[in-house]
């Protein structure tokens, strides 16, 4: 019998007993950083809430109010320190660490900073998830190239990220986020280095991507984007949930 | 097989396609030379070792396995016998099981023997020197209990000189210095290991953001610790490739400086040539590089590996 994997088999499982229907659920979750035995405070209080798949959120909330230990958590860059924390089906504080890249590679993420490996080209960056992901080099160069024309790139797919401007880079990050065909997608301030223009063809990305099912989460300070895009919202404050 | 079939698409990355920045991380520079100094003293060790057993053999062979048994008025008549008490002993001698050859040594030869103590000229001395007898045994085991006093009774006063006393302290010796090189290659080995691990760490503190981003991005440990490990074996491998080709005309020369020790004659390489290196240092020259790429992709797998531990 074919052995189904093990983050597979939970989010299977999931949609069965009629809860796959949450793309992302918090129960209670607390989360400090720090070493193991240390006391340091916790950045996130007693968060619940859930987001169904195919849903679209803001992430809103004064700096330090903990956006993006939230987003943190959820693109599994860390643990929750206590409660529970299901992301895609997964449980994610009792799966094994070798369970999680598989997870990782269904959650796509676009940073204020845009995180791009400077070294390599527009078109290696777009194309890093696939080959992480084993996909033959056959099939990659279709999808990048398709992707780079989606974002209006494709004739710079050899520039590096320093040769591109903060709206280009920003276009390759996305790219970079959406070529897996992620199901939830995460995006931390991702209008920050932008100016309106570029901002607002960003959101109808991002919304284009919601359109077609991928759940989405916006963690933003920009007020007029979201007075513009109305979508329900989670507000943070010194850590707490004050409203979802 | 999904776990092979996996691997084996993931080899179709391209080729030389770097995402980590491991070529700068991992410079070509320092840690083939360090490698090829380890594997400059590793050949050392390891031709050391060889040296040491080839020494060692040598003796047991050589002279662990022959007596000089000195007769004394070795043409007077011997007792109950005809002819002369040499006669008796070397007739004594070759009847006896275990023993190969028994030559008495000649008036030039007896000479030659006793030149460092009396010079030369012993033949004009009127000191009355014994007759020596060299045996050469069958096998240096070869059990020749009883052999003294026949040899007594056949002419009294006939001393034999059995080398296996000393031969067996050289050869503890030798072995003592074999273990020594063997230690050496062992330490050089885990110093080699501590080098590449320590510029694998460096590698990894440069890295640390592409690696992050990688893992970020659904890398697993193997994929990320695979990337380090095989510019780490890369860099191992050229460096003791370097190192055994530097190490080989030193090899040469000693192996020529240290061939009469081991009974190598000037047709057998005793002169130099290729030919003075033991063929056993022929077969383990070739294998530096490849034990050094065998190190280098351990300690860069079991260095990552830890490291990336402390990502979740």
């Amino acid at each position: 019998m074919k052995r189904v994997p093990a983050a597979r088999l939970e989010w299977q499982e999931c949609r069965r007993d009629g809860t796959g229907s949450r793309m992302v659920r918090f129960e209670s979750v607390g989360l400090r950083y720090g070493r193991a035995g240390q006391a340091d405070p916790e950045v996130l209080h007693d968060l619940s809430f859930a987001i169904p798949e195919g849903g679209f959120r803001w992430l809103l909330g004064p700096s330090g109010a903990g956006k993006t230990s939230l987003l943190r958590l959820m693109y599994l860059a860390v643990r929750p320190t206590r409660g529970r924390l299901s992301i895609l089906g997964a449980d994610i504080e009792r799966a094994e660490r070798r369970a999680l890249p598989g997870l990782r590679r269904r959650i796509g993420v676009v940073f204020q900073d845009f995180r791009l490996l400077g070294h390599l080209s527009a078109y290696d960056n777009v194309a890093l998830p696939l080959r992480l992901a084993g996909r033959p080099e056959g099939q990659i160069r279709a999808d990048v190239m398709e992707m780079l024309r989606w974002v209006g790139l494709l004739d710079k797919l050899a520039q590096r990220p320093a040769q591109l401007s903060g709206g280009e880079q920003q276009r390759v990050a996305i790219a970079r986020a959406v070529i897996c065909r992620p199901r939830l997608l995460l995006a931390d301030e991702p209008t920050g280095n932008l100016d309106e223009v570029q901002a607002e063809r960003l959101m109808q990305l991002l919304k284009e991507m919601n359109r077609i099912g991928t759940t989405v989460v916006v963690a933003t300070h920009n007020d007029a984007m979201v007075a513009r895009h109305v979508a329900r919202s989670l507000r943070l404050d010194h850590g707490r949930l004050v409203s979802a | 097989m999904a776990r092979l079939f996996r691997r084996r698409r993931a080899l179709l990355r391209p080729a030389g396609f770097d995402e980590l920045g491991l070529r700068r991380a991992l410079s070509d520079r320092m840690l083939p030379f360090l490698v090829a100094a380890m594997a400059f003293l590793a050949a050392l060790a390891l031709a050391g070792a060889v040296g040491a057993a080839s020494l060692a053999r040598h003796w047991r062979e050589g002279a662990g396995a022959s007596l000089t048994v000195q007769v004394p008025r070795g043409d007077a008549p011997a007792s109950g016998q005809s002819g002369t008490r040499l006669a008796a002993v070397l007739a004594l001698l070759r009847d006896t099981k275990g023993i190969r050859e028994a030559r008495a040594l000649t008036d030039d030869e007896l000479a030659e023997l006793l030149r460092p103590w009396l010079g030369s000229g012993v033949e004009r001395l009127s000191l009355p020197l014994p007759a020596v007898v060299q045996v050469r045994l069958a096998d240096a085991t070869a059990e020749l209990g009883g052999l003294t006093p026949r040899l007594e009774a056949a002419a009294p006063g006939t001393l034999v000189e059995n080398h296996g006393v000393w031969v067996g302290r050289l050869t503890a010796l030798a072995r003592s210095l074999q273990a020594c090189a063997g230690m050496a290659l062992i330490v050089v080995a885990a110093v080699a290991a501590a080098v590449i691990a320590v510029a694998t760490r460096a590698g990894l503190a440069a890295r640390r953001e592409a690696i992050e981003i990688v893992h970020g991005l659904g890398a697993t440990d193997s994929y990320i610790a695979a990337r380090f490990a095989f510019r780490a074996t890369r860099l191992a491998a050229a460096g003791g490739l370097v190192g055994a080709i530097a190490a080989l005309p030193v090899l040469l020369e000693l192996a020529t400086l240290t061939a009469p020790f081991a009974g190598l004659q000037p047709d057998e390489g005793g002169q130099g040539g290729l030919g003075v290196l033991p063929p056993v240092l022929w077969l383990a020259l070739p294998g530096l590089p490849l034990a050094a790429a065998a190190i280098g992709f351990l300690a860069a797998q079991g260095t990552v590996r830890r490291w990336l531990r402390r990502l979740p």
